[in-house]
């Protein structure tokens, strides 16, 4: 097959209100970031992917509103309804296509515009649940619960996600909640949903993100190192929250072995050297790397309590700060893509961990994540 | 920031989309919430192939990728698979719920897969995995999920 590379990156600083740009004003900050990183013009970009909802930006076909700014005029432009990853795929399977040989992805989010609660309450069945009224948070608290009740990890051992993670952003200049905390700190803030306080859950954040995948035949030719994509695959699970086993993920299990398998991974917990996953909720770091197989099941909280996941760990995991630091809802998953590319190639700056040859990236669509998408990336091809 | 805009004040511009939808039930919820607002009764259909009994109804079985064939009664009574407890007045919860809401997710006896649904009639506190609960039949029923008002602990 043949192989494609991430050749540049961009980031908008996360922010829990962008009062001085508008959806398109951080798109052109994050789209020339990207350019600039890789030494290119918006010429050498021959197709754009924007990843948006229109939901979350509250306008239909919200794409056509940043295509000027992403050099989109003239060119073949289309959009992904999800988290950034699940774009940064499509956009990575028409730098393979052979009728494009780069490609410019984008996921952006104003979640300082809207009502996340009743966003997300939207997402649930309209004829049979969504007028319970339960969001992103209630939802994913039943999740804690099954987990918790299922492992025995206790919401202590969960704190421990958001207190390494805030911690980490005050290396990232990029992070909208660096901070120093303690796991008292988020056992004393405000209970919203049992049992989830508010430091157990992601901030609102506006931000964009934009990153250029380009086909191994032009990967070389412009100034950037190329990060090689090795292997990414996706997974979803049923949709009705009755229908799954809420304390497991076995989506995420399947996209991870896929993935592995692609990138020739015989041995993840050898292999990996560092993650960025989707940490929307303090619990899901634990779950999430167990379900990847980077953890046993239920034991990833006392390989945390152990250090293993700090940024000077065995595995260091959202090195960046994580969701849990900035959450732009659908551009979520394209900041951890490109976290990693800045981490593979040692331009990480101060959260810069020190072996990093191969690295997961991690997304995740859907309430109590429905779908996951998973991607490795390597210094090497 | 250039410096052409040092200083300016950020304007906001507020605005609402208001758009009525009308979701058409579908043959299959239709029937789920006529025998739930006129015989107070929980059914369900069931997969010919694998046997599978869905909650909430639905036409196909996943697993099998076929139409479900037949509908069987299913119990009024079940077990909490997990729980949720609202504790801050989230935007999304309708106005006629006081905090803390409780939701279940409620596995009937004959249904193989789990509802959602509220719990009621318990401290939230004393909400566990495993416990057993009861329908309780909202006394107005207009044909819609929120027929069933709440689950309650069986004492």
């Amino acid at each position: 097959m043949d192989r494609t590379a991430i050749i540049g990156v961009g980031m908008t600083n996360i922010e829990a209100e962008k009062r001085r740009e508008t959806f398109a004003d951080m798109a052109w900050e994050a789209v020339n970031k990207a350019l600039s990183d890789a030494g290119m013009t918006i010429a050498d970009i021959d197709n754009v992917v924007t990843t948006s909802s229109d939901f979350w930006d509250g306008r239909t076909i919200s794409l056509m509103a940043v295509g000027d700014v992403s050099g989109a005029a003239e060119k073949n432009v289309s959009c992904v309804e999800g988290d950034g990853t699940y774009g940064a795929f499509y956009a990575n399977a028409r730098a393979l296509s052979g009728s494009y040989k780069t490609t410019l992805v984008t996921g952006h989010s104003k979640g300082s515009q809207c009502v996340s609660s009743l966003i997300t309450n939207a997402a649930f069945d309209p004829i049979y649940e969504r007028a319970l009224g339960m969001d992103m948070v209630t939802a994913c608290a039943m999740q804690a619960n099954a987990y918790m009740n299922r492992t025995g990890v206790k919401p202590e051992d969960a704190a421990l996600v958001s207190v390494k993670n805030h911690g980490n952003a005050l290396k990232n200049p990029v992070a909208q909640l660096p901070m120093n905390i303690t796991v008292n700190d988020v056992m004393a803030s405000e209970m919203i949903a049992d049992p989830l306080r508010k430091l157990d859950c992601s901030p609102v954040s506006d931000g964009c993100c934009a990153v250029i995948i380009a086909h191994e035949s032009v990967a070389t030719k412009f100034r950037q190192k190329p990060v090689w994509i090795r292997g990414l695959s996706f997974c979803t699970d049923s949709f009705f929250f009755g229908d799954r086993d809420l304390a497991r993920s076995k989506a995420l299990t399947e996209a991870a072995k896929k993935a592995y398998a692609m990138a020739g991974i015989k041995d993840p917990r050898k292999e990996i050297d560092l993650v960025e996953l989707y940490d929307a909720f303090s619990y899901q770091e634990l779950l999430w790397l167990e379900e990847m197989g980077l953890a046993d099941y239920g034991k990833a909280a006392a390989r945390l309590k152990a250090g293993e996941f700090n940024l000077d760990g065995a595995l260091p995991v959202n090195p960046s700060g994580g969701l849990l630091s900035g959450h732009p809802v659908i551009a979520a998953g394209l900041y951890r893509i490109a976290e990693i590319v800045l981490q593979l190639r040692g331009d990480a700056g101060a959260h810069q961990v020190k072996k990093a040859k191969t690295g997961l990236a991690h997304g995740v669509n859907g309430l109590c994540g429905q779908s996951h998408c998973v991607w490795i990336l390597d210094k090497e091809k | 920031m250039s410096e052409i805009f040092k200083g300016i004040e950020p304007m906001v511009h507020n605005s609402k989309i208001s758009v009525p939808y009308s979701w058409w039930a579908g043959d299959t919820a239709s029937k789920f919430f006529i025998s739930l607002r006129d015989a107070r009764k929980i059914i369900a259909p069931r997969c010919g192939k694998c046997g599978k009994v869905f909650m909430p109804p639905r036409k196909v079985c996943p697993a099998c990728f076929t139409e479900n064939t037949d509908w069987v009664d299913v119990s009024d009574e079940g077990t909490v698979v997990s729980y949720s407890v609202s504790r801050r007045r989230l935007e999304a919860i309708p106005g006629d719920k006081k905090v803390p809401v409780i939701w279940g997710l409620i596995k009937l006896d004959g249904a193989d897969t789990a509802l959602l649904h509220y719990l009621d009639e318990v401290d939230p506190g004393s909400v566990t995995i495993g416990m057993r609960v009861k329908a309780v039949f909202a006394e107005s029923r207009t044909g819609g999920i929120r027929d069933i008002s709440h689950f309650k602990p069986v004492k």
